[in-house]
Parts: C-alpha cells; structure tokens; sequence
C-alpha cells in the first residue's frame, strides 16, 4: 500500500505537470500572420472624398437590467442614478451609437501614416468613455482612469499581444500600441466585472465611430470601389460596396435587425 | 499490533483538509466571480500587502491569503508528521503535500501570468482537487481509526471492492478535470456530461458491491453511504450549474445566483471525490484478498 499509494501521488502530480505545461503552443501562432499587399501609393487630399451615413437599429432593443455596482462603494456613491450597460445604445429614430465603420478592403494599395494623435480611452464613473474605441495599427493607445478607485485594465485580442496591467487613482496614463488589425478586442476589468469596452484596430485610418446619432464621416478616401464594413458587438458585421468620386461625399447607411 | 495514533498529530492533520477545502471555495469563488485577473502581479498585489479590498480584488486576495495559510499549514504538518511518526510512508506522504501546494501556487501563479489560459487554470483547478485529497488521506492516515485494530475480512467475489473503489475515484478525477476544463473554456459540456454518467454508473456499482458484499460492515456501509448522498447532490447541483451558467451568458456581471450554484458545484464536487477517496482507503485497510485474508482481534467491532 505504501508504495502503491506513493506511485499513485507521482502519477497524479505528472499528469497535471503534464497538462499545466502543454499551454503557450497558439499563444504566439500569430505572430507569423502575413503581410499586407505592398502599399506604395500616397492619398493626394486634393481628390479625397468621403463616406457618411447614418447607422441604424430596426427592431427594439434588448431591456437591461440597471448594473449592480455594489462590489465598490465608490462605484456607488459616482452613479446616484442607474446605469445600464452600453451593449446596444440607441438614439432617437432607432439610431444606433458605438458602431465602428471602416473601409475593410480596396485602400490596400495606398500608404498612411499612422495618426501622431493618441486615443484616449477613459475610467469614469466605473465604466469606460468611450466604449468602444478606434484606432490604426501602431497608434498609441492611452488609458486614463478618473476614478477614485483601482481599476485592471485587460484587453483579451485574438491576434495581438494580451496584456493586463492595474491603474490605481491617480496613476499616469497607461499607453500602448497593437500591431496587427482586429475588429475588435474586448477590453474589460476585473475588479469590475460589469466594466466592458473594445478596441477596434483597424489597418488605414479610414473609420469612423457612431455617436448616439448613428452618424458616421470617414474623411480623406481616395476615389475608387471599396468594402465598407460595420460592426457592432452584440449584432456583428454588416458589408456594403461604396465608390467615391473624386473630391466628392458618397452616402452608405447601414441598418442592423435587432435579435 | 499496530501502534497507537498520534491525536494532536491526528487533528491538526484534519485542520489542514478542512482548511484545504475552503481554500477550494475560495478559489470557486474566484473564477465564478471572473476574479482572476483583478490583481495583474503575483504574489503580492501590485507591491501591497493590503490592497483596497474592492471589487474583484477581494475574492482574488482572500484566495492568495487562504493559499498562503494553507500553505504554512501544510509545511507545519509536513514537519510534525517527519518528526512524531514513525511510518516512513506517511512522512513521505506529508513531504508530498508540501511538494503539492508549493507546486500549486506556482501553477497560480502561471495561471495570473498567462491570462487564465485553459490548460494552465484547468490544471490549477485540477491540483487543488489532488492536493485535497492528500491532505484528507492524512488525515485518514493518522486518525485512531487507521492505526488502530480493524477487522481484516475475506473479499472473494470479482472485481474485488477495493478495485471497484479506486476505479470510481479515478473515474470522479477524470470527471473533476472535465469538468474544470468546461468550467475555463478550455472545451464545451458534453464530455463533462459524458463523464457524469460514467460516475453515476461506476458509484452505484460500487455502493451496490457495499450493499451486497458487506452490509454489515459499519465501516464500509457508512462511508458508502456519504459517497452515494454526496454524488446525488452533486447531481442536482450539476444541473442547476449548468443551467445558472447558460442563464447569466448574456449577463453584464456574475448574479449572485450564478455565484452561489457554481461555487457549490465545486465544493460538493470535491467532497464527492474526497468521499470516494475515503472509501477506497476504508477498502483496502479493511478487505484482502482471500488468500491474504486473517482475522484480527477486533472483528466484532467493526460489525453492527
């Protein structure tokens, strides 16, 4: 029995050794994604034009239900009045807000530098403003916390660098950057579990996000065909071809049907 | 005639088993409460000792504090079990449960560092079970109960019990990582379900063994009895587990609901397995095989 019980203990110990080691295999599987087509064409401003539209919800909303912030008495004490969560947020006219619009395909053959202006992305209230961010890839990321409380800050990306770092009050701004495009990486915090965002990197600065007017104006497209796509969390991905002319102003709405 | 038990040796042996399993809860509470991640650095919560205990940050921190003083315990039992007992396999045992929670914290710790990845938080999941089940085998081991005379009994029929026995706690271990792999998404429902009727299947065989075989061995009957209560509340709150897990996938935060039927799940989880474990041990000290078998002094003692 003695030995017997013994080679049971190290059999078990082994196979959790076993199990525990055989993760990290996809974690770096990304790494090796291929590159974009060779850009070699530069926007000439002179000819740009534009896209804009109006996005919108046909259907009613999902109900929530006000948001239990009772895990952190400052939460509390910062929201008086009830919060709801900011999955599907619509304004008047079934206008839907936190809609990211980008030229998914067509703009590969042209170059653009990546925007110097961070994008900030804030604790407030324990919820983030905004809730959902857009950004170009290798643009810097800032995230503020005006809060009086400690917040983690925890992007879970499919095909970019997973990080996870704290920001108690007061702390500087944490920055950083993604190196590859994802529409989009959930963000969210885990001493606030309710406390959820995203981050759409996108490959061209050619999107835009909606406001609570459903609204949307992506500047500076050069003339041609391209793939416009929207994308919303909770109802997913809508496509539509659009051309703009030269130094004109073409018009894409997109209508999402409620679930 | 075997030497007499060490009680001190013998409580403090229970205490740590005892606060094994809340440290169990307290790390269900973790992952229900999607904790895990509150505190980014490990061990300490970003260079504090004492960080604002709010939000997610309190389940994680209470987890780390009952891990550390659960560790402290085992080291201590480590210790007093190599100084005050003589049998050199349970002071083997005892260096083992310390191996196991050392082993187990830096298996926490690889979990906070790689993100909550599947394998690494199943296999955390995992060893916590196993540790358990080593510290309640201590206790076992140094209880009055081991040490002292028990009757020895003839087990003729095949498969033996004690077979039968260790068969099921393999079977509820297999189950205990299915289950832990749903649990951190490393796969869906189905093998875990599977798995369930294969536990079923195997506790009924054994408590029917019991039944048939030994139904008046007090010993045997009552930790019989414990596995079968246990398993059928472990199945009741299997269902309601899943049926809390598929209600709050669209929830903005863990309800309270969803918390508590989870959290139960795990701690009646392993108390089902630490009762199979239990049994499989009561098996083998009590039944020999048949040409191995020879009554001792006190055979009456054991039968009702």
């Amino acid at each position: 029995m003695n030995r017997k019980f013994v080679c049971w203990a190290a059999a078990f110990v082994l196979s959790a050794a076993i199990v525990g080691c055989s993760k990290s295999s996809n974690q770096s599987s990304s790494e090796g994604q291929s590159a974009a087509p060779a850009a070699t064409k530069t926007v000439d401003m002179a000819t740009a034009g534009s896209i804009s539209g109006v996005v919108k919800l046909d259907g009613a909303p999902p109900k929530y239900k006000p948001i239990n912030m009772s895990a952190d008495p400052y939460c509390v004490k910062a929201n008086p009045n009830p919060v709801f969560p900011d999955e599907v947020v619509t304004g008047d006219g079934g206008t839907l807000a936190n809609v990211v619009v980008y030229v998914k395909s067509g703009a590969e053959g042209y170059s653009f530098p990546t925007p110097s202006t961070p994008v900030t992305f804030d604790q407030k209230g324990c919820m983030y403003t905004p809730h959902v961010v857009a950004l170009m890839v290798g643009q810097e990321l800032q995230v503020l916390n005006s809060d009086n409380t400690t917040h983690n800050i925890h992007p879970t990306p499919a095909d970019n660098r997973e990080w996870n770092k704290s920001q108690p009050p007061n702390a500087p701004a944490i920055t950083d950057s993604f190196a590859r495009p994802e529409v989009a990486i959930p963000v969210k915090c885990n001493v606030h579990p309710w406390m959820k965002g995203y981050f759409a990197v996108l490959a061209n600065p050619l999107f835009s996000v909606t406001a609570k007017d459903g609204k949307f104006e992506i500047k500076g497209v050069p003339p041609g065909t391209y793939t416009v796509e929207a994308w919303q969390e909770k109802y997913g991905v809508l496509d539509q071809t659009v051309t703009v002319a030269a130094s004109q102003a073409a018009t894409s709405d997109f209508t999402f049907k409620a679930q | 005639m075997r030497e007499a038990g060490n009680p001190a040796l013998h409580r403090f042996a229970v205490l740590t088993a005892c606060c094994t399993f809340l440290l169990i809860i307290a790390g269900a509470l973790v992952t229900s409460n999607q904790a895990g991640l509150s505190i980014p650095t490990w061990p300490f919560a970003y260079g504090s000792v004492f960080p604002p205990m709010v939000g997610g940050i309190r389940w994680e921190w209470s987890h780390r504090l009952a891990a550390g003083a659960v560790a402290i315990l085992t080291a201590i039992l480590a210790v007093y079990i190599w100084v005050r007992e003589s049998r050199q396999w349970v002071r083997i045992l005892g260096v083992i449960a310390f191996l196991l929670v050392v082993a187990q914290a830096l298996l926490g710790r690889f979990t906070v560092k790689t993100f909550l990845d599947p394998p690494v938080s199943a296999s955390h999941a995992t060893l916590a079970e196993l540790f358990f089940i080593v510290t309640v085998s201590l206790a076992v081991f140094t209880g009055k109960w081991w040490t002292g005379d028990v009757p020895q009994l003839h087990d003729e029929e095949s498969p033996r019990l004690f077979t039968l026995a260790l068969a099921t706690s393999c079977v509820i271990l297999v189950q205990i990582v299915l289950g832990a792999a749903f649990r951190h998404n490393a796969f869906g429902i189905i093998p875990h379900l599977i798995g369930a009727a294969v536990v079923v299947a195997m506790v009924f065989w054994t408590v029917l063994a019991v039944a048939t075989r030994f139904r008046k061995v007090r010993d045997l009957r009552v930790a019989a009895r414990y596995l079968e209560i246990l398993l059928g509340l472990q199945i009741l709150l299997g269902g309601a587990a899943y049926w809390a897990v598929l209600a709050a996938r669209d929830a903005v935060q863990p309800t309270p609901l969803y918390v508590t039927i989870t959290v139960a799940h795990v701690a009646v989880g392993a108390l089902t397995f630490a009762s199979s474990v239990f049994l499989t041990l009561r098996c083998y000290r009590i039944l020999k095989p048949s040409h191995e078998a020879h009554t001792e002094t006190s055979t009456e003692r054991a039968l009702s």
